[in-house]
């Protein structure tokens, strides 16, 4: 069943009996690869097989990738020579216990199409090159599930983690189960399940854990050619459902009736983006939205499938829905939050949770939050601000359990009624007309790139320095559209300046972009 | 207490004659130990053979009863001077440690012990850190053995192999009077297989009995004239003992037909993948059964001539499989054809790669371009001319798809912190020169940190900075050394040094209780209490003993705000001299190894346990991922939200979170964001703590319908 598609076989005369079965697994440090290699040489032994498994144990088991590697024959009374390591194109069975480790396991050689069973659990271990980025970093999966097919005799794909985890154990257990279920070794499910027994620690959840792995496999290995997970399609949600005092409640359904005259493609966006700035805001504010959107709308067609208004639809929200401290005390203070912390944590009837916020105010989000007038005096005057600064400076640990706590961020978040009056909302008032008016400016001259000036607010997020250092790499962006006038692939450009600006911290690479920009003549 | 316990497998070092052993390498090693009557053992842990250290400190009853003493060395150089005691004495005593790092701290004691010589046997068991896994710099335990002239065994990777290795290795050691090294490769360390075990043998002479009725001789002290009479000695006496050994013994092997046109030569630890090359070339069967003669070399140093020269007796050319370099056994074997006036034609690294680990890949590669040269009929028709394969799938792609996953700090590793106050105070004071050490605080080097530009040993961090001190500079420099570094050889070599030459650099010095990174073994400062053992020697006094004038101990390194202010005082202070910072939280590991399992037993018992969480909320968190540049914690990390309005992954925290309190430290210290939070669970709460959760739970309920009452509220927000 398993050496016969090798192109090189073992000496002549050499029975069936005696060939070498090779598994390798690669796991990241901390998954309890070990406890697998362990459990596979115990089946095997069980079976009437001698096995021998090895592992490079040391400071790569901290987090980093790791590989443990298992041969065994069945036992003829003589030792057979086994090698300790994996070789290129000579591996039967490939246990991943993460997606991103069955690609290294493929690029590294030990999957072959002749012969080897690619088990992997279909979960995410983010490296930390991929969590780094100020963007989506990650690597696609897509990727690795499309070259598995082809590189492995069978692929067997499916989320082992969840299931340990919904079981109380750790993958390990989850990952045997999926082996037991492939049938890529001659050995019963009872003699896995007694190895597991045998371990004495934890048997219970790992067998539930190991049961279920072991159905989902079967079910996989029966139904042929895709065995490969497809991720579910997020479908469209029903409408939300609203609640509150009546007179508000008629304002929303007016504004959702204005919603539901729009062109049909953009409706979903704009419904979530009217409820967004509704739910920061008020019913007004979800009118101020609505007019923005029309201006859009009404440079737009249906030709275009309104590309424009969908994305204004969705930046408008965000930028309408800017992060100041009334909307944090306010998230922070919801009834709704409380009750999420609490899924979340897990908290049972009869633990009390205490929960610490961390807070750390500056001078700029102080007098952000001062009315127009009075923030802008402190803010003019560096030795005012600097000697406010100093005592507003410093990081405040809140426990919203506590009253007053509570309270205090309470007592912010409705600060949200005089929202209009403050200095940051004329400050970001502002800084959307500007942003948006540049944008439809270009619809008569160039529909892509003001299509792509609106995707840029993407770059514009995080709070105090992160927000300061964002909005420097929005104008930098933005400051390449004098280079790129009159050009045909201006849109392309600002496309790829975005991509470019999301890829690091301080937009080094940004830069680099820009430079280029700036060398390619008119 | 190590990080992993061998208590229950110890048992397995009980075993009598005849019966079965079945585990670790390591483990088999030390039974073998046992059965050949060790009397001392000594260490110094570091992978592959930390395990080893382990296996012995949870061995110490069994050590015990048999009268075996076992030590915990402060290094490798300590423990091969511990093999002192077999200098004089009829005692067979065993050192081990990393190779080659150990192996370089260990060569004075080394040189010094070859040169005597010895009268027991001494063993030195070296695990050689080579190739994929390896953490160290790539060289060979093969010339130290050269260097010194003490005897190098490389046994073949099975059980019964390494067993008689350690057997043949004492015997060995005391027909030569030289100490022996036996060489065990990483994945040899930690096979998994069997033997048939022999009794334990209780040392004919214990430490107790030498110590009570002492020897000397001065024949066998490294003092003139005697130390000349010792190199003299070695080439005279002990060579030729040691090859008359080797070869009566038969200590190495050959397998395959007794003649042939060509054959390999190898290093034992070769050996497996030797065979597996040849089978996979059609040449061997699943037991080692091969068509191609083959010398496996046991003893890797010294060579035996005619033995090596009997095996190329008729053969056109012979192989030499041998990995690392410089090449020294095929030179040696290439000058002995030579000198003997042969034909044969020695080839060894035109066919395999000079440098590099020798995998399945390049053995089958290396093999095969030799046969094909030099015995073409030997090879199955198919092998000789491959019908082609597939081309395989295509990984190019891939190869940009997948991520690097070097290893990193651990979930709440309270080392992160440190290093995110690093990070901070470079942004506020600029780029610094910053020196690493050996030990976990060296995943600094890698993101989301990128701090540290050289690492040169064990304990040398600050000594690695020390030219780094010139009255012109307007900056200092930083370096790191970890508590195991600083106790090794850090005291002296790093921080005494510093005070001595009046070094103005900034020192911190990780205090994380345990030799972390070779598996929580404890050490001098560490703070739990060893049955055997004395700890809680602080670093701060012995810093302080070494004059050290300027110095601030951080016990809580997750306080960030607190780290950089150090930090940036030692930085910027006016004061001259070493600026040392001790910056103390316990392996979060190690510490998790210990306390969830009483944390787990007050729960059950009704006891009043508060566990920390962190978390995440995810409509506050814009996702610019500013935090996990600052953290790189595995349990912090990225997820997407189903919303179309968001382009960027949130961050997210999972449930493996211990709760250390980095990430609220950081987003305060770096002026992040304000989505973090901390949970605290209180398990079993008291009266008094749920009467107040009442309280608070209605007054806030109070003002959360009052404002939920004015507002229009979405289902799903």
């Amino acid at each position: 069943m398993l050496d016969q598609a090798s192109p090189l076989r073992p000496k002549a005369g050499a029975s069936d009996d005696a060939q070498v079965i090779k598994i390798a697994v690669l796991a990241v440090g901390g998954q309890g690869g070990g406890v697998l290699a362990d459990w596979i040489t115990d089946v095997a032994e069980r079976n009437g097989y001698v096995a021998q498994s090895t592992s490079v144990a040391g400071v790569a088991q901290r987090t980093g990738a790791t590989i443990y590697y298992i041969e065994m024959a069945r036992d003829t009374g003589r030792l057979p020579v086994f090698a300790l390591s994996p070789s290129q194109g000579d591996v039967d069975i490939l246990i991943a216990a993460e997606l991103m480790e069955a690609g290294r396991a493929i690029i590294r050689g030990f999957v072959t199409p002749e012969r080897t069973t690619l088990i992997t659990s279909s979960h995410r271990i983010a490296a930390v090159s991929e969590k780094i980025e100020p963007g989506d970093g990650r690597a696609s999966s897509e990727k690795v599930h499309t070259t598995a097919q082809a590189a492995a005799k069978r692929f067997i794909a499916f989320d082992m983690e969840k299931i340990a985890a919904d079981n109380g154990t750790m993958i390990s257990a989850s990952l045997l189960g999926a082996l037991a279920g492939s049938d890529a070794l001659p050995f019963t499910r009872e003699t896995y399940e007694q190895a597991i027994g045998a371990g004495g620690r934890g048997v219970k959840p790992s067998l539930a854990a190991f049961g279920a792995a072991c159905d989902r496999a079967r079910g996989i290995a029966a139904a042929p050619a895709t065995a490969a997970e497809k991720p579910a399609v997020a479908g469209s949600k029903p409408a939300p459902k609203v609640s509150g005092p009546e007179t508000l409640l008629k304002g929303w359904q007016e504004l959702a009736g204005r919603v539901a005259a729009l062109p049909e493609p953009l409706r979903d966006m704009a419904e979530r983006g009217l409820k967004k700035v509704v739910d920061y805001q008020d019913i007004a504010y979800g009118g101020e939205y609505l007019d923005r959107l029309d201006r859009a709308v009404a440079l737009d067609n249906a030709e275009r499938g309104y590309a424009l208004s969908i994305a204004a639809a969705k930046h408008l929200a965000n930028a309408m829905c800017y992060d100041d401290m009334i909307r944090v005390a306010d998230l922070k203070t919801r009834s709704t939050r409380d009750k999420r912390v609490r899924k979340e944590v897990g908290v049972k009837e009869g633990s009390v949770l205490q929960v610490t916020e961390y807070f750390h105010p500056r001078i700029e989000e102080f007098c952000g939050t001062l009315p127009v007038g009075l923030g802008s005096y402190i803010e003019s005057r560096p030795k005012l601000a600097a000697f406010l600064d100093r005592r507003i400076n410093r990081g405040r640990h809140i426990r919203t359990d506590s009253f007053t706590g509570f309270a205090m961020l309470w007592f912010v978040g409705g600060l949200r009624r005089w929202r209009r009056r403050l200095l940051r909302h004329r400050v970001e008032v502002e800084h959307l007309e500007r942003w948006y008016g540049l944008a439809l400016g270009y619809v008569p001259l160039d529909y892509a790139l003001a299509t792509e000036i609106l995707n840029c607010r993407r770059l514009i997020k995080g709070y105090s320095d992160t927000h300061a250092r964002a909005q420097s790499k929005f104008d930098r962006v933005l400051s390449a559209l004098p280079m790129l006038k009159g050009r045909d692939d201006a849109a392309d450009w600002i496309r790829r300046l975005r991509e470019a600006a999301l890829k690091d911290e301080k937009g080094d690479m940004l830069d680099g972009a820009l430079k280029t920009v700036a060398t390619l003549g008119g | 207490m190590a990080e992993r316990s061998f208590a229950k497998e110890v048992e397995k070092l009980r075993l009598g004659a005849g019966e079965e052993f079945a585990g670790e390498g390591i483990l088999a090693i030390t039974k073998a130990l046992l059965q050949c009557g060790v009397g001392y053992v000594g260490g110094y842990q570091g992978a592959p053979i930390s395990h080893l250290m382990d296996v012995l400190a949870d061995a110490q009853d069994i050590l015990g009863e048999l009268g075996v003493h076992f030590e915990a060395s402060a290094s490798e150089a300590t423990a091969t001077a511990m093999l002192a005691a077999s200098v004089h004495y009829p005692i067979r005593g065993a050192a081990t440690f990393k190779s080659t790092v150990g192996t370089n701290v260990a060569s004075d004691a080394l040189a010094n012990l070859a040169s005597g010589g010895v009268t027991g046997g001494a063993l030195i068991i070296v695990g050689e850190d080579y190739g994929e896994g390896s953490s160290i710099m790539q060289e060979r335990s093969h010339a130290f053995a050269m260097k010194s002239q003490v005897w190098l065994l490389d046994p073949r990777p099975n059980l019964p192999s390494i067993v008689k290795a350690v057997e043949d290795g004492f015997e060995l050691s005391e027909v030569s009077n030289t100490p022996v090294m036996l060489q065990v490769r990483i994945r040899c360390c930690h096979v998994h297989g069997h033997f048939t075990a022999k009794d334990n043998q209780r040392p004919p002479m214990s430490v107790a009995d030498a110590l009570s009725a002492p020897r000397r001789d001065t024949g066998r002290i490294v003092l003139p004239p005697a130390s000349f009479l010792h190199e003299k000695e070695k080439v005279a006496k002990r060579w030729p003992a040691a090859v008359d050994f080797i070869k009566s013994r038969k200590i190495n092997e050959t397998f395959g037909p007794d003649h042939g046109s060509v054959g390999i030569v190898m290093q034992g630890g070769m050996y497996n993948s030797v065979i597996r090359a040849l089978q996979r070339l059609g040449l061997a069967d699943t037991y080692g059964e091969t068509d191609v003669p083959l010398y496996v070399l046991n003893a890797v140093y010294p060579l035996v001539d005619d033995e090596f020269l009997a095996f190329c007796e008729g053969k056109q050319a012979v192989l030499v499989v041998e990995e690392g370099q410089p090449n020294y056994i095929e030179q040696a074997f290439a000058a002995m054809l030579h000198k003997a006036g042969r034909g044969t034609k020695l080839v060894g690294k035109e066919h395999l790669p000079m440098a590099g680990e020798y995998t399945g890949q390049v053995m089958l590669d290396g093999i095969g371009s030799f046969l094909r040269a030099h015995a073409p009929h030997l090879l199955p028709g198919e092998v000789r001319a491959p019908n082609k394969l597939g081309e395989g799938v295509d990984t190019a792609d891939l190869i940009n798809v997948v991520p690097g996953r070097p290893p990193g700090f651990c979930i709440g590793c309270p080392e992160r912190p440190i290093f995110a106050a690093t990070k901070l105070v470079e942004q506020e004071l600029g780029k610094h020169h910053i020196a690493s050490d050996i030990g976990c605080h060296l995943f600094s080097i890698m993101p989301p940190f990128d701090l540290g530009a050289t690492t040169m040993g064990y304990g040398l961090g600050p000594a690695s900075v020390s030219a780094f001190n010139s009255p012109d500079a307007k900056r200092r420099s930083i370096s790191f050394v970890g508590d195991g570094g600083f106790w090794h050889n850090g005291l002296t070599s790093s921080i005494g040094n510093a005070v001595f030459n009046r070094n103005d650099g900034v020192i911190v010095i990780v205090d994380n209780f345990y030799s972390a990174a070779t598996g929580g073994q404890d050490i001098l400062s560490s703070r739990a209490s060893n049955r055997t053992k004395s700890t809680k020697h602080p670093i701060d006094e012995a810093v302080k003993g070494m004059g050290v004038k300027w110095l601030r101990h951080i016990d809580r390194t997750y306080d960030v705000g607190k780290m950089q202010a150090a930090l940036r005082e030692a930085l910027t202070t006016e004061e001259k001299g070493p600026k040392i910072i001790v910056a103390s939280s316990e392996c979060m590991l190690n510490r998790q190894r210990r306390e969830k399992p009483l944390v787990d037993k007050a729960i059950k018992g009704g006891e009043r346990v508060v566990k920390p969480k962190f978390g995440v909320d995810e409509d506050i968190c814009t996702g610019d991922h500013a935090c996990m540049r600052l953290s790189g914690c595995p349990s912090l990390s990225v997820k997407s939200l189903d919303d179309p309005l968001r382009d960027d992954p949130v961050a997210s925290i999972d449930q493996n979170c211990v709760g250390c309190g980095n990430c609220g430290e950081v987003a305060d210290a770096a002026v992040l964001c304000p989505s973090f939070y901390r949970a605290d669970v209180v398990h079993n709460p008291g009266r008094w703590d749920r009467f107040l959760e009442g309280a608070r739970r209605a007054a806030i309920g109070l003002l959360q319908r009052r404002r939920e009452s004015r507002r229009l509220t979405f289902a799903d927000a």
